[in-house]
């Protein structure tokens, strides 16, 4: 793995085309576009303010750039530097801006969630959708982009609306048995709508493309419910954290539980492989194993190094003790990902934040857990090959396979690209890193 | 008489009172006595007896006292009065008799009596025992008591304790169940907040949207410079209800299309599924078709029908076409069969087992003991060869320790090594070696056996063979002999035992008729010289062969010499030596011969005077 040098940034805003060819990077209120490969300024755009969001539109040909504050959006062309697109919401504001998945349209959500605005860059029309809800996961579009589900709240009942991409036509307009919607999302194959309920119910409903109720689930009752919801990119699991500290597996046929994934503190299973990150004091000359050694000036040099080792079970974890009397409580399944093979998910229990574990699914058991030094931020599975890539903050980047797991020492500040040789890998290898 | 003159001595007398009584002999007893009932004087004695006799009733006391002691059961003290006017005399045998009858008594009572203090003692020494014992004990069932007592009351405490808690439970529960219907209570209120507050954010929002969307809002714009073809080249269409109408086909088609692709996933999982049921099936079928004929002879006729069922099930489904029907119609019958041969096997794998642990049972202690034996002989030998090797490797150390000494100390503490590892390899060569030759002088041995067998065997066929030849020599031979009669009859007396017994007979032939079988015998004998086969063991057998041939000839000579008399002598003596020479190189032959040489000459001797 190689890294590139640094590059200045604000606001944490970098992003991959989806075609993996172009990385868009925001400094102020300029957007520098660079090849991947040789990572040369192919165009640089400068904004009317701030940028504070960028979207690469799906068939990588345009960038959006929202400016929240003064309620802008700005599209730039990569094939026509001198083409421009300016939206302004007016007095309306804007607090969310998106592609629809043709890369024709953008959907602004004007502040207060009062309406959402559709613009066309085809034709100059532009659709209004009223009441979208106010929540998490409000907007979602199915992976052929073909339909989008909207959460809407009109008389005190939740609402979801189906349109169609295309023309935006209202497809389908049903009520959901739900307290307050938190989220909706579409299974994989576009023909499943999981919607749950929010925080303090567990609910979760599954509602089939033409609006009929599928199934409804609930594990417990009278208890913070789920946090977390992931399809499997097979559509064939459902996977729901909660705040009890479980994940549950739910199949595709009966919508029934399959399993049900505790995240213990301690680790008894000799058969579980533990990682643990262990930090050892600098020797002279060290880097060198694992990533090529850091040009002079790049970056001071690493005040340690960290490695894992396979800690013997039983292993107790370290675990946060909740608040409970506040809002949002660290405890509960916080995160969930499934790998692009269906065949691992990967968990983080929010009160034991050092850990991932790693579930092997086809067993449907524990398969390793690792723990780090300082709490674990984001974790994002390689899209060709199941591989984890774990971030926690610090200038270190967590690797994990099924044969084992590495650290890697990430030169300098700011932001880092692992430039694998497959090209389709960095298509969503974009680590966040504060700090 | 003597006796009243030492009574005038007083002094004497009190002398020989006080020796008497210091002594205690039997003749001072004697004379003390005589004294006691003849002197009265003596203080000691009067005052002993005072009570009951003195000399005035002297009568009365011996009435008295016989009168006591008849009562007792004694023989009367007075002899046996002649008549009944005569005083009845004094018996002094009797008298003595029952003192000494009395004394007898006495030691006797003082014997019982210290027996009974004995026992009294001990009885004495128990009696404390259980005392004591009886307060442990009731000590003890003091301190039970009072543990009891304790146990009780804790027991109670708990039941308190228990009551408390329940109350307790039944408090919290109804607690549970008050904050339960509060968070109900508050979850309806809250919800109740929220629809109002909800409801006055729509209001707000509504206003607000009023406000700001209906104003025509110039602001609010796209300044495009131009427009963009659509991604997928075509031109966007009116919305009309068409496109409606269209849509909904779409989505139709999509969920259609979704719902196709599971049935087909689930037509082919199910495909596959019974695939797996039907092999598994045959297998089971095939498996269970061998031992049907058996469980048919002996178990009822219950599993009988079911095995039939079983035959009538694999031919109905092994036609293909069974398993493309829709499941309901072959689904009964299919699970049926499977749970039917399913539990045949259930059973079969039952009674295999049941079977093996009898087979365990009953088979471990002969197989073992045999096996053990077969151990012990083996570990016996295995030891001794390991003896045998250790010794060999003593011996060999020992020798090149020596050698090693003879070397100085460096260029031995480097070669010892490599000495060693030599030696070593050499050991287990000469080891592997040796063992080669022990497996070769096994082989050896066992063919050996093998062909002593054969030979055995060999030499019988030959010998029943001569038999029935010489059998029907000898049935010719009956012909021109008288003598052959006896022959024959001993002949068939032998024929059926073992060969020594022919090769008697034979060694007679030449001797018992040496005119008549003089053209016959010598023939059959260097026939049977020479048809002698050439076995390691030949040896031997001609060395018993001799001996006993030795022993027979004094028999044989017996006879001979019973027979020879009428017959000539001369004629007898030339007709051995030929038949002796007839026989070249044949020991027992020559022995034989000699000693019948001998023999017929001493008969000769014993003949000629």
């Amino acid at each position: 793995m190689n890294f590139s040098e640094v590059f200045k940034l604000s606001s944490l805003l970098c992003k991959f085309s989806p075609d993996g060819k172009y990385l868009a990077s925001c400094v102020q209120y300029r957007l520098v576009v660079r090849d991947v490969n040789t990572l040369q300024i192919l165009q640089l755009y400068t904004c009317l303010d701030q940028i504070q969001h960028i979207e690469w539109s799906a068939d990588s040909l345009f960038i959006l750039c929202a400016m929240y504050k003064r309620g802008l959006v700005q599209v730039w062309s990569l094939e026509q530097p001198e083409w421009h697109c300016k939206i302004d919401e007016g007095s309306a504001g804007l607090v969310a801006s998106c592609w629809s998945p043709d890369g024709r349209h953008i959907l602004n959500t004007t502040e207060f969630h009062l309406r959402i605005t559709v613009w066309s860059l085809c034709t100059k029309s532009v659709s209004y959708i009223k009441y979208p809800k106010a929540c998490l996961q409000g907007i979602t579009f199915t992976r052929d982009g073909r339909y989008m589900a909207l959460a809407e709240r009109r008389d005190c009942k939740d609402y979801v609306s189906i349109f169609v991409c295309s023309d935006w036509q209202l497809l389908r307009h049903f009520d959901t048995d739900t307290q307050d919607l938190t989220g909706i999302e579409w299974a994989p194959n576009g023909c499943v709508l999981a919607v749950w309920d929010t925080c303090l119910e567990y609910k979760i409903l599954l509602y089939s493309l033409d609006g009929r109720l599928l199934s409804t689930y609930s594990a417990y009752e009278w208890s913070l419910g789920i946090k977390s919801v992931a399809w499997s990119p097979s559509s064939q699991f459902l996977a729901v954290g909660s705040y009890d500290g479980k994940v549950r597996i739910l199949n595709h046929v009966t919508w029934k539980m399959i399993t049900e994934f505790g995240h213990p503190a301690a680790i008894n299973d000799p058969k579980i492989v533990v990682y643990k990150e262990a930090e050892k004091s600098p020797q002279l000359g060290l880097g060198c194993l694992s990533f090529p050694p850091p040009r002079a000036g790049a970056g001071p040099l690493p005040s340690s190094e960290s490695k894992y080792e396979i800690a013997s079970v039983p292993v107790s974890l370290q675990t946060l003790k909740p608040v409970t009397d506040r809002a949002n409580p660290k405890i509960g399944i916080g995160m969930l990902a499934f790998s692009p093979d269906s065949y691992f998910l990967a968990t983080r229990n929010d009160n034991i934040p050092n850990a991932v574990w790693v579930w092997d699914i086809q067993k449907l058991r524990l398969f390793a857990v690792l723990e780090q030094l300082s709490p674990v931020r984001a974790f994002q599975w390689d899209p060709q090959q199941p591989r984890l890539a774990i971030c926690t903050g610090g200038s270190r980047l967590y690797l994990w396979s099924p044969a084992g797991c590495m650290s890697v020492q990430v030169p300098g500040e700011g932001k880092h690209i692992p430039e694998a040789t497959d090209v389709a890998a960095l298509l969503c290898a974009v680590w966040h890193h504060t700090g | 008489m003597g006796d009243w003159m030492t009574v005038t001595d007083p002094e004497s007398k009190t002398i020989s009172q006080y020796t008497s009584e210091t002594k205690m002999s039997p003749s001072s007893l004697y004379s003390q006595q005589v004294l006691c009932s003849s002197i009265p004087l003596s203080k000691n004695v009067h005052s002993f007896f005072s009570a009951f006799c003195t000399e005035d009733n002297i009568e009365q006391s011996i009435s008295y006292l016989d009168q006591e002691l008849t009562t007792f059961g004694f023989p009367s003290l007075y002899e046996e009065s002649k008549g009944k006017e005569t005083k009845r005399e004094l018996n002094i045998v009797a008298v003595l008799n029952c003192m000494n009858e009395l004394l007898v008594l006495q030691r006797k009572n003082l014997l019982a009596q210290e027996n009974v203090e004995t026992q009294n003692l001990k009885l004495g020494s128990d009696m404390d025992h259980l005392q004591s014992c009886y307060s442990k004990l009731k000590e003890q069932l003091e301190t039970s008591r009072r543990e009891m007592i304790g146990l009780q009351e804790r027991d109670r405490q708990l039941q308190c304790k228990n009551r408390n808690l329940h109350q307790l439970l039944k408090n919290e529960k109804d607690e549970v169940q008050k904050l339960q219907n509060i968070i109900a209570s508050r979850a309806t209120q809250y919800n109740h907040d929220m629809k109002r507050k909800e409801r006055e954010y729509n209001k707000l929002k509504e206003r607000l949207h009023q406000l700001v969307m209906n104003k025509k809002d110039k602001k609010i714009a796209m300044d495009i410079l131009n427009y963009v073809g659509r991604a997928d080249g075509k031109r966007g269409s009116w919305r009309t209800g068409k496109t409606e109408a269209r849509n909904e086909d779409e989505m139709y088609k999509i969920l259609l299309n979704d719902y196709e692709y599971r049935q087909k996933q689930i037509l082919m999982e199910n495909a596959e599924l019974k695939k797996v049921l039907q092999q598994m099936k045959k297998e089971m079928i095939s498996l269970l078709s061998p031992q049907k004929k058996k469980p048919r002879e002996r178990v009822d006729d219950s599993t009988g029908t079911v095995i039939s069922d079983v035959e009538e099930d694999a031919g109905e489904l092994s036609r293909e076409s069974m398993w493309d029907l829709s499941c309901e119609t072959v689904r009964e019958q299919l699970t049926n069969s499977i749970r039917k041969q399913w539990r045949i096997l259930k059973s079969h794998v039952e009674k295999l087992d049941n079977q093996v642990s009898k087979v365990h049972l009953e088979g471990f202690n002969d197989e073992d003991v045999i096996s053990r034996q077969d151990h012990e002989q083996e570990t016996e030998k295995l030891e001794l060869e390991i003896q045998q090797c250790k010794e060999m490797i003593k011996t060999q150390q020992q020798l090149l320790q020596q050698l090693a000494t003879a070397y100085d100390d460096d260029t031995t503490s480097l070669l010892r090594d490599c000495y060693l590892l030599e030696e070593k390899e050499r050991l287990k060569e000469e080891w592997s070696l040796f063992k080669e030759q022990k497996k070769n002088f096994e082989r050896e041995r066992r063919s050996f056996t093998e062909a002593a067998i054969r030979l055995g065997l060999e030499r019988k066929a030959f010998e029943e063979e001569r038999a029935s030849w010489l059998k029907q020599q000898f049935l010719n031979m009956t012909t021109f002999d008288h003598q052959n009669s006896e022959n024959v009859k001993l002949f068939s007396a032998f024929s059926g035992s073992s060969d020594w017994d022919n090769l008697i007979v034979h060694s007679r032939q030449p001797q018992k008729k040496p005119h008549s079988v003089s053209n016959g015998s010598p023939v059959c004998m260097s026939k049977l010289t020479k048809s002698l086969p050439a076995s390691p063991s030949t040896s031997d057998f001609c060395q018993t062969r001799s001996c006993i041939s030795e022993h027979s000839s004094i028999n044989v000579l017996n006879i001979t010499a019973e027979e020879i008399k009428p017959n000539q002598v001369g004629g007898e003596c030339t007709n051995q030596k030929w038949s002796v020479a007839s026989r070249p190189g044949s020991q027992e032959g020559c022995y034989s011969g000699c000693s019948l040489s001998y023999t017929n000459s001493h008969v000769e001797k014993d003949d000629l005077p």
